[in-house]
């Protein structure tokens, strides 16, 4: 499947993902950050549950400590 | 700017991001805003902070609310002096037209952001992350990520005791939030 990562174009093998193998897939390692599907927040609790289809825009943005 | 003066905007923390950001803000001439911290005012804030000497010990918040009724006494300042946390928050900001995550720990950006986008959907949340250290100033930006969220620093530095938060990028990235908040008010009706 393709979906649309950080607004680049990316493949997988698979057809469907959850929140949290895309995130070990491409390494997306911070601790802290938002991940929003097609323009909906995804809680911490729901990467497990939640399925990225094909098409997908997905957005993952990184916090980092400092204020 | 007239405009301005009709808008309500929350400030979430007033440390380095929120303190900056809040007196842009009055400033600017916002009309009302929503100030939430629950720290008060130590000697190693004022390396970035907009605090004074004279205000060591003050509640953050009290102590913001007295330098912008110096500066602008037409905005008005509502102070929340205590912790934010997720059943508190659309409460606190309740009628604010945007909303600024200004907050240190990065735990927090993520329950703000969270609670915000998922509680308080309509409402824009303009973040900050990555301002440590110094030079390297054009990898600084505002990114929109949709119409409700904004992410304004590098996105990629953290401040560790070799990378303090320093006054310089702390004030851009707080001086980006503002004015991406300016941005925003501007281009909305009332």
């Amino acid at each position: 499947m393709r979906i649309i990562l950080n607004n680049r174009d990316d493949e997988f093998s698979r057809e469907s993902l959850s929140v949290s193998q895309l995130l070990e897939l491409r390494k997306l390692s911070f601790r802290m950050r938002i991940i929003k599907i097609n323009g909906h927040l995804i809680p911490r609790e729901k990467y497990d549950s939640t399925i990225i289809n094909d098409g997908d825009k997905v957005q993952v943005i990184y916090l980092m400590s400092g204020g | 700017m007239d405009h301005l003066s009709r808008f309500r905007v929350g400030i979430a923390g007033a440390g380095g991001l929120g303190s900056n950001c809040a007196v842009s803000l009055a400033r600017s001439g916002i009309g009302t805003l929503v100030i939430s911290d629950f720290d008060v005012v130590e000697p190693g804030n004022l390396n970035r902070q907009y605090f004074f000497i004279n205000q060591l010990g003050m509640f953050k918040t009290t102590a913001l609310k007295e330098t912008i009724a110096r500066i602008n006494p037409d905005t008005i300042v509502i102070a929340h002096t205590g912790k934010l946390h997720r059943a508190n928050i659309p409460e606190i900001f309740a009628g604010c037209d945007v909303i600024v995550e200004a907050f240190d720990a990065e735990e927090m950006k993520e329950m703000l952001a969270e609670t915000i986008q998922i509680k308080m959907p309509d409402i824009p949340v303009i973040i900050g992350s990555g301002l440590a250290g110094w030079g390297n100033n054009e990898s600084l930006r505002c990114r929109k990520i949709d119409d409700t969220l904004y992410v304004c620093g590098d996105e990629t530095t953290e401040t560790t005791p070799d990378n303090p938060a320093l006054a310089p990028r702390v004030s851009i990235v707080a001086n980006m939030q503002a004015d991406k908040v300016i941005e925003i008010l501007m281009n909305k009706e009332l």
